[in-house]
């Protein structure tokens, strides 16, 4: 079997305008089946945009995406998302096994309800988040790092090959973070492919073994050792990172990096 | 009360408000849980113009080629308002504000204009802006419940769908469903739920009965299905609480006594519902804190009691406690730390702590010193 020449994800000259400017300027990405990626850059870069182009949310001006081969379209059944938590009302009158049962309508088709089998994987999905004693409870009294989990149980339960994060560690604690990228490295070692959103630069060599590197154009894509440096991250967020390289001069080496000041935003036109 | 269901009149009325009722109640829920309240308001507004136009058309005023013109108009106005949106010609909500009042002023030029026609003050067509369930004849209310029970056989039918496109339209568009099609299907339902209350609630008022039984019932429950029928129960008591009102004091008009008994529900729901209901909060934060004081005495009346070495039943004069917990008045605290127990009231206004308060205070004063995990 040579599944494994097989691309997870092909983007071939995409891009996407929401006005008039390109926010996403003729980006290549080939991202092979199995990696753990990171999709990091500025705010404003263009990374969830790029998710949403994926998902078939945004209309794109032109290119083309693939996932393992085919249009990504025709890979909804493959294909798990897992927006950013702000994207819906939390009071929604739902309970936590029915927000993760949702994850389940697609592959059952019209008119068919979620059974007791559905129910089984969602209540596995939810242990493996830590959220099992949390089932029965309504959404809107999960804290936001339960909410991010619930999300992520709900993507679970898809049983995709390939999946896409908007930001899933976004205003989680330490202990949830650990939690997640738990998961994350689990859903690796089982093969599937793993798009995440990421922006705390400093965990990027702990957590992923591929980035791509975005700022509207692609700066760079690949394995964390070969393209995740200074020279790149200067071009990805232009002067406004600090640098304080530890280590000697090895391609490997991890620099450190200063904070970027939260929530600068790109000019728009 | 038979005499009341021999009456053809009133039975067909109350049948009519019913089927109303419920189906409006039931679609309302999605409208509001996607904050689409104004989409009623708009939609039913809009439809005026389609009932005027029918009756010019057709010259005919039989309810159901009225209403299809009505079905018509705010399917135009769904339209319109998506096109606005969707060229960024204006945002969404001007957009059902622009729709609201081009249609229905529209809609008031042509219905003043027909009524000045030969023949047409008859039609009755200015029964439809605040409406008049007198007139429901038999065949409105079997027309009612034609469009009624088959568009609530599709909601349950496409349950699943309808309730992610409410919750989460993208991840549902993610996940390769028909999002259009969905969205498409609960807008058509919709404009159902409106056209059917027309004759009996008016363009005016109709918003309210798709919104209020939906606000009131959200109160109630915390689960979509739960909310949707109770909705649909609200809806029937209003239309059934309504047209009691309006036959037991004759010159009340139907319509505005059945909006009038669901906005009732829904202020009786805000208040007393448990858990969301103002009531409820307003108890439960009484009931935190009075618990909070009840703690504090105890910990204060323990603090006494052990510099008096360690004698836990000492007794402290009432003003020596209150003098420790300034936030509240310490009577009404100490007398249900009484009832419960775990003090006694001693000679004077002086005041001990039984064992089980003391052993309380303990375990309180240990929970309360142990760093958080
Ligand atoms: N719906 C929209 N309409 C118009 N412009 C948009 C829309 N969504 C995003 N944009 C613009 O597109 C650009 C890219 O946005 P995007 O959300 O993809 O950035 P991002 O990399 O995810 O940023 P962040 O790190 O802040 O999440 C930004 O300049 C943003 O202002
Ligand atoms: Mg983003």
């Amino acid at each position: 079997m040579n599944t494994h020449e097989i691309p997870a994800l092909q983007v071939d000259d995409l891009t996407v305008a929401y006005r008039e400017r390109p926010v996403l300027w003729d980006v290549d990405l080939r991202v092979p089946q199995g990696v753990l990626m990171a999709v990091v850059g500025p705010n404003g870069a263009g990374k969830t945009t790029l998710l949403k182009s994926v998902m078939g949310l945004v209309k794109p001006l032109a290119g083309r995406i693939q996932i393992h081969d085919r249009p990504a379209r025709e890979q909804r059944r493959i294909t798990a998302y897992v927006p950013q938590r702000n994207s819906v009302d939390w009071d929604f009158p739902t309970s936590v096994l029915d927000l993760v049962l949702m994850g389940t309508y697609g592959a059952l088709g019209w008119f068919r309800r979620p059974g007791e089998a559905e129910r089984e994987r969602a209540r596995g999905a939810l242990r493996r988040v830590g959220l099992e004693d949390l089932e029965g409870r309504q959404i809107s009294q999960l804290s936001g790092g339960q909410q991010q989990r619930a999300f992520l149980a709900r993507a679970l339960v898809q049983e995709a090959q390939i999946h896409f994060m908007d930001e899933p560690f976004q205003g989680v604690d330490a202990t949830t973070e650990r939690t997640i990228v738990e998961l994350l490295k689990e859903l690796r070692a089982a093969g599937k492919t793993v798009i995440v959103v990421h922006h705390d630069l400093q965990t990027v060599a702990d957590y992923f073994d591929w980035v791509t590197l975005l700022n509207v154009r692609l700066i760079a894509s690949g394995p964390v050792a070969e393209v995740f440096d200074e020279e790149r991250l200067r071009l990805t967020y232009g002067g406004r990172l600090a640098f304080a390289a530890t280590g000697g001069g090895s391609v490997a080496a991890q620099p450190v990096f200063g904070r970027l000041a939260p929530d600068e935003e790109r000019k728009g036109s | 009360m038979s005499s009341f269901l021999q009456d053809y009149t009133l039975r067909m009325v109350l049948g009519g408000v019913l089927a109303l009722g419920i189906f409006s109640g039931a679609l309302g829920s999605f409208a509001v849980l996607r904050r689409q309240s104004l989409l009623g308001d708009a939609l039913s507004h809009a439809a005026l113009p389609g009932i005027v136009l029918a009756f010019l058309l057709s010259g005919s005023r039989a309810t159901g080629v009225l209403l299809l013109g009505a079905a018509i108009a705010g399917w135009l106005g769904t339209l319109a308002i998506r096109a606005m949106v969707r060229g960024r010609l204006t945002r969404e909500d001007s957009a059902l504000g622009i729709v609201l009042s081009v249609f229905f002023g529209l809609g008031l030029v042509l219905l003043t204009w027909a009524q000045r026609l030969p023949g047409a003050g008859k039609a009755g067509l200015d029964k439809f802006l605040f409406g008049q369930a007198a007139t429901l004849v038999r065949s409105d209310v079997l027309l009612m419940c034609a469009i009624a029970l088959p568009s609530l056989l599709l909601l349950v039918l496409f349950w699943k769908e309808l309730k992610l496109l409410t919750f989460d339209a993208a991840y549902a568009r993610a996940l390769g469903l028909p999002v259009e099609r969905v969205e498409a299907l609960l807008t058509l339902l919709l404009v159902l739920a409106i056209v059917i209350g027309l004759q009996t609630v008016g363009v005016v008022l109709m918003s309210a009965m798709l919104i209020a039984p939906a606000a009131a019932a959200r109160q109630w429950t915390d689960r979509l299905s739960r909310m949707v029928a109770l909705a649909a129960l609200a809806g029937a008591l209003s239309g059934a609480g309504g047209v009691l009102l309006s036959s037991s004091a004759p010159r009340w008009p139907t319509g505005p006594a059945i909006v009038l008994c669901a906005s009732l529900l829904v202020v009786a729901s805000l208040l007393f519902a448990p858990h969301r209901g103002i009531l409820w909060s307003w108890l439960r934060f009484r009931r935190n804190r009075r618990r909070l004081d009840e703690d504090l005495v105890l910990y204060h009346m323990l603090q006494m009691a052990q510099h008096h070495a360690g004698r836990l039943d000492h007794p402290h004069a009432r003003r020596v406690i209150q003098s420790m917990t300034p936030r509240a008045d310490v009577r009404p605290v100490l007398h249900s730390l009484e009832q419960a127990g775990w003090v006694r009231r001693r000679e004077g206004d002086s005041w001990s702590l039984t064992s089980d308060g003391a052993e309380r205070a303990l375990s309180h004063r240990a929970e309360r010193e142990r760093p958080p995990s």
